[in-house]
């Protein structure tokens, strides 16, 4: 029982043993790193304990690639220039399966202040940010993670396992699951109700996703739909994974024309660099505007 | 009002007047038309308990929240360990624990991973992280289960676990918003218990409200909140005390021979409650002897009895505190309402 001392312990248990000082210090940027890199763990923890969410929202993602990609390949063979159509939108694939990951990671912060736990982190004597940062981090590695699992699927759907394909295709998710987290966080801030907020963003995910060339190419649509496409922020995550796994591919000229366009804004070809650091802003102006929603509240 | 300098024998490096824990001046809160504490006053003293009593929505809430840095107030100052609650939040925040009404625990998370998580917040230093830990989680009788999740800890337990993780950075002041309200009578015994263990314990002031009368009794000082204000404050025993009566109980023959022969012999008001003929008198137990001289009517029984918190309440704000809940349920739900619409 609690009577086994620890062996060699010289003092009796003493009734009451002076208090452990301890001293809270005055805010330094350790003690931000700190508490950036708790809040960050936090979520890595309560990620490893969900083994079934990991499971539930591998469901989507291995729907569309499978189910949707193997039906549909039948009706779409005469458009892909015999290109396997799972292989055209396992980018999409990819993307969406950070999407679902890092919008959940940032829908618990609902939940934390359902259940108060928000209250705990917001009287702590640290800065909002950190706090913010924190679980944008969180949430991007967690969905990271979960991305993994998909990269891993790459063989069975004739993309090759090579090392710069993989690490590219990971390095993009890693930053589009960090856009998505802020993203939510920032949604997260204002809406006090979990409903509300599931509400709010499968009516923002769905036109995001199907909007974004995921699931088709992205020339020569109607103008309507050019337009919607090139102001979706999750265009510029697919394009430039798609352009990834496309270059490690062997097929015909007029197949990597038809299927792998690339983005155009006013006719100039957008490259992937800039594809990718508009995610990256995007990311960025969410963060900061959820930090600025967070440092306003009481 | 600072106290007099210590003057005894001269000497040379007389320490400053120990500073107040808490001071309170003029401190309000107005939620839009409502006002929920209006202007009130007070100090704490360092290592006192001092509770705050009152029915729900008296303001108990709004005003620790205020001295908590959670909620701004619209009027007034408040000084918390010695910082200023508008000015200073942080080193304030950095020298209070909190526990409030709600559960603010991560049930996903052990016991020892709340309370790590908690320390890291808090910035206490590595070393210190795990002695600390034990000795809070041992005071509140946690330690054998700090490997368990939390969502399998019963009510009082979280409880136990939050007090121990409010205490986690050796804060100057523990503020505890209604610490038993939803527990069971024993569980809030062993809270109590713990509560007192850690005034002995630890070199801490604790902030309390609560709407248990027999709860307040364990404060050194209480203060009542009515409706947004203070209406009295002083040690249980002075409230008492201040009533000025105990409560004598008669059972006689004649009751209501009685009642005339108490206003005609004593000039005292007496009435009938529950079968019985009850009234106050000071230091009931030397009435007694006369009562039985000079009453005329047979007495079957006498009891007498000191003045309870109730009756203290009940003196100072003209309801009982149950009724007083029962009455400002509406307002309560005003202040709930205005506070939403605010986000």
């Amino acid at each position: 029982m609690a009577q086994a001392t620890t062996e060699g312990s010289l003092a009796p248990p003493h009734r009451h043993a002076p208090p452990v000082a301890v001293r809270v210090p005055s805010s330094s940027v350790r003690g931000e790193l700190r508490a950036v890199k708790i809040v960050w763990q936090r979520e890595l923890i309560r990620f490893s304990k969900d083994r079934l969410r990991i499971l539930t929202q591998l469901v989507q993602p291995v729907l569309f690639l499978f189910v949707l990609g193997t039906g549909l390949s039948r009706l779409a063979s005469a458009g892909t220039h015999g290109v396997d159509l799972r292989t055209f939108v396992y980018p999409g694939v990819l993307c969406m399966a950070v999407l679902f990951t890092a919008m959940f990671s940032a829908a618990s912060l609902v939940w934390d202040r359902e259940f108060g736990f928000l209250r705990e982190m917001m009287v702590a004597p640290v800065r909002r940010s950190s706090l913010v940062l924190g679980k944008c981090l969180g949430g991007a590695t967690v969905a990271s993670f979960q991305g993994l699992i998909v990269i891993a699927l790459a063989g069975l759907v004739g993309v090759p396992y090579s090392a710069t394909l993989l690490l590219a295709v990971f390095g993009i998710q890693l930053l589009l699951a960090f856009a998505i987290t802020a993203f939510g966080v920032m949604v997260a801030a204002r809406i006090k109700q979990i409903q509300s907020f599931m509400a709010v963003t499968q009516m923002v995910m769905m036109p995001m996703y199907f909007l974004s060339g995921a699931i088709f190419p992205v020339s020569g649509l109607p103008a309507w739909l050019t337009v919607l496409n090139r102001l979706d922020p999750m265009t510029y995550a697919v394009d430039p994974m798609r352009r990834v796994v496309f270059s490690h591919l062997r097929i015909s000229a007029a197949a990597r024309q038809a299927l792998d366009p690339g983005v155009t804004w006013w006719g100039w070809h957008v490259t992937s660099l800039v594809e990718v650091a508009v995610v990256a802003a995007i990311g960025l102006i969410c963060l900061g505007v959820a930090v600025i929603e967070f440092s306003g509240r009481e | 009002m600072s106290e007099p300098a210590e003057q005894a024998g001269g000497v040379a490096l007389a320490p400053p007047p120990a500073a107040a824990s808490i001071s309170v001046r003029g401190l309000a809160k107005r939620y839009g038309e409502i006002e929920a504490v209006r202007g009130i006053d007070f100090e704490v003293a360092p290592g006192e308990i001092f509770g705050f009593l009152g029915p729900n929505g008296a303001g108990k809430s709004t005003t620790i929240s205020m001295l908590c840095t959670l909620v701004k107030p619209t009027g007034g100052t408040a000084t918390v360990a010695g910082f200023d609650v508008n000015r200073d939040r942080d080193a304030v925040r950095r020298n209070i624990g909190l526990v409030f009404q709600d559960t603010t625990l991560d049930t996903y998370l052990t016991a020892e991973q709340n309370m790590r998580l908690h320390a890291e917040l808090y910035g206490v230093s590595r070393e210190l992280v795990g002695p600390r830990m034990q000795q809070v989680l041992e005071m509140v009788g946690l330690w054998e289960r700090r490997k368990s999740a939390v969502a399998t800890f019963s009510g009082g337990m979280k409880r136990r676990l939050e007090i121990a993780r409010g205490l986690m950075h050796s804060p100057r002041v523990l503020f505890l918003d209604e610490p038993t309200v939803g527990l069971d009578p024993q569980t809030r015994s062993s809270i109590w218990a713990y509560i007192r263990e850690l005034k002995n314990a630890e070199d801490i002031t604790i902030f309390m409200t609560t709407h248990y009368m027999d709860e307040a009794e364990f404060c050194d000082r209480i203060a009542i909140m009515d409706k947004g204000v203070i209406v009295v404050l002083d040690t249980p025993g002075a409230l008492k005390a201040s009533i000025g009566h105990d409560r004598v109980t008669l059972q006689t023959a004649d009751d209501s021979g009685a009642i005339a022969a108490l206003a005609e012999h004593f000039e005292i008001t007496a009435q009938m409650s529950e079968g019985a003929v009850v009234f106050g008198v000071p230091e009931g137990e030397y009435f007694v002897p006369r009562l039985f001289a000079e009453l005329g009517v047979p007495i079957r029984s006498v009891s007498v009895s000191r003045p309870s918190l109730d009756d203290v309440f009940m003196s100072y704000t003209g309801t009982t505190i149950r009724d007083a809940e029962a009455t400002d349920a509406e307002r309560n739900r005003a202040t709930v309402a205005a506070f939403r619409r605010r986000g």
